[in-house]
């Protein structure tokens, strides 16, 4: 298993900018929309590239997303972003009626995702959008973790066919996965081994949760850190295999606790093999102006929660009346 | 009428209203299309913007061929491919969009048209259908500002003006005229119809063609004058038929007054 370590840190905005630019020398089909943030969410890279391919539509990302429609059922490849909590939500219903009960293949791209987004305030740090996302039929959701990751989900999405959304922030974040780190629509993967306690994370989260895993091993528990970039599919497989042998999950997420990654791994898990979820993320409030750093500290979202969640989802599951330690002691000596 | 007495709800009014003008489209020669290969690569495409007018669509579509006349009969029944407003997921042959949520197909529309005319430089054009009641929509007017913007004289954009909506006259409900003066401004070759008169309604599309190939640049807006359930005394111009499906008398009668 590769070891991941800290290797720099990047916006993942800067991957999905890059991957676009690859998209289009692939593929003459990919047309990119434009919502006038260009330089913002990095459409600008493919528009100084391919001139020709990119159309500025202005602000009115319900007219964007509906434009995208018409293009994709033209045989086009359009990608539209913007900021997310403008091109997920303020369009909803054209994401709903148009893009996605058409399964026109429109790729969507929602940028200052979360609170990282920092001085900009409430308004613009979407916290939902995932919730909403995950619930409509036929959708591809992806969350990236790094500036790597965000590379290979935009060049995925965009060569896969049928409607598909990619989640990515504004401020750098740390890059610890490689080239050669696999990545595939509807998996998630084990970038730390341990069976004490199972943390999975998607986007900026993910770092943190490594770091959270160090120190638990400080304490002698090992936790199994799972990279969950693929919000739908969901990889089923992999989350209930972490519930079977850990018994007891940490989620984290830089999104609303209601409805996210939280939500899935909570249906998943009830119905597979039940065990205690703690939930890391923005309990039920908005964002607000600040430094992203200062922010991440004021609504829980960094290492130590996730830490303290899993001293707390371990506690649950040892002394819980699931009697969850007890079947697996039994799963283990009949093995 | 026979197929919304057999659904036993929909639209009657509207679809009535407009029925000269999709007779034009499918019959008449004014859109190119093949019903026997409806994913043909040359067709002219027409998107329904008010999802609503259905009836009247599949009316003209099963004229046309695309499909039996008979299936007409299944509107809005359960697994039917004639949806309550049109699923595209169903694979009725010649839809080409789902529509229903109003003030969208209009801009399905020009991502089309951009698509056939600017990057695809292909002579294929775009017709859509709005009602008046959905000028209320915002994004309606995002989607015209855009055409003009992208020079899109492919685009044929009709609105069924027949000044009624489900809660009464368009004044009362909330006032969009003047709706010429709007799409002037907005750009657009604006053409006024009598939408019962089909000398005009060729006319128009006549006009709208002959920009389209000369390539002005100019998009054209065909603002159709007419009367809701025209042709039937009991629902013409009346309102409170939009929403309604005729009772089994009442498309008995409407049957014998319409000129078929």
């Amino acid at each position: 298993m590769q070891e991941y370590t800290l290797l720099g840190s990047k916006p993942t905005r800067h991957g999905f900018g890059e991957a676009l630019v690859i998209l289009g020398e692939r593929n003459e089909n990919v047309v990119v929309l434009g919502g006038d943030i260009t330089g913002s969410v990095m459409t600008s890279m493919f528009k100084d590239k391919f001139p020709d391919r990119f159309f500025s539509i202005g602000i009115a990302e319900q007219n964007a997303t509906t434009i995208a429609t018409g293009l994709a059922l033209s045989g086009k490849v359009p990608f539209f972003a913007s900021y997310g909590a403008f091109c997920a939500l303020r369009n909803a219903d054209q994401l709903r009626i148009s893009v996605y009960y058409n399964e026109a293949n429109v790729k969507i791209g929602g940028g200052h995702a979360g609170i990282s987004v920092g001085p900009d305030g409430a308004t613009h740090q979407v916290l939902e959008e995932v919730a909403f996302l995950r619930t409509l039929p036929h959708m591809t959701m992806l969350v990236p973790c790094d500036f790597l990751e965000a590379r290979k989900a935009t060049v995925a999405m965009g060569e896969m066919v049928g409607p598909a959304y990619i989640r990515f922030g504004r401020s750098p974040v740390p890059l610890f996965t490689t080239e050669s780190t696999p990545f595939q629509i509807g998996r998630a993967l084990v970038i730390r081994e341990g069976n004490d306690v199972a943390l999975i994370a998607c986007g900026a989260l993910v770092w943190e949760a490594m770091i959270a895993a160090q120190e638990l091993a400080k304490r002698g528990i090992q936790a199994r850190v799972i990279n969950n970039p693929s919000i739908k599919p969901f990889d089923v497989e992999t989350t209930v295999t972490a519930a079977r042998e850990c018994g007891a999950i940490v989620t984290a997420e830089e999104h609303q606790v209601h409805g996210g990654l939280g939500g899935a791994v909570a249906e998943v898990t009830a119905k597979n093999s039940p065990v205690p979820i703690e939930f890391v993320g923005v309990k039920d409030s908005f964002g607000g102006s600040g430094e992203p750093e200062e922010l991440m500290i004021k609504f829980g979202l960094t290492w130590k929660e996730i830490y303290a969640s899993a001293l707390k989802a371990i506690e649950r599951r040892d002394k819980g009346s699931v009697g969850f330690r007890k079947v697996r002691d039994v799963e283990q000596y009949a093995g | 009428m026979k197929m919304l007495l057999l659904a036993k709800s929909g639209h009657s009014g509207g679809p009535l209203g407009i029925a000269d003008v999709f007779a034009a489209l499918y019959m008449g020669g004014v859109m190119r299309h093949q019903a026997d290969n409806p994913h043909w690569e040359g067709r002219d495409r027409f998107v329904l913007s008010a999802g609503h007018m259905c009836p009247v669509q599949y009316a003209a579509m099963a004229n046309a061929g695309f499909f039996p006349k008979s299936e007409l009969a299944t509107l809005r029944k359960y697994n039917t491919r004639l949806q309550g407003h049109p699923g595209r997921d169903m694979g009725l042959p010649g839809i080409e969009t789902s529509s229903g949520s109003l003030g969208q197909g209009i801009s399905i529309a020009v991502g089309m048209a951009m698509s056939d005319k600017l990057l695809d430089k292909s002579d294929r054009r775009v017709f859509t259908l709005t009602g008046d009641g959905e000028l209320q929509e915002g994004s309606v007017w995002e989607a015209a500002m855009s055409v003009s913007h992208f020079g899109l004289d492919n685009y044929c954009w009709i609105i069924d003006n027949n000044d009624c909506q489900i809660d009464g006259r368009i004044k009362e409900v909330m006032d969009v005229y003047p709706i010429v003066d709007k799409c002037v401004a907005f750009g657009f070759e604006t053409i006024v119809i009598d939408g019962h008169n089909f000398d005009e309604i060729m006319a128009a599309f006549d006009k709208f063609i002959a920009n389209s190939t000369n390539g002005t640049g100019k998009p054209t807006a065909i603002i159709a004058k007419t009367y809701m359930g025209r042709g039937v005394s009991f629902m013409e111009d009346n309102y409170k038929w939009h929403g309604n499906p005729p009772n089994a008398e009442q498309a008995e009668q409407a049957l014998g007054e319409l000129v078929l």
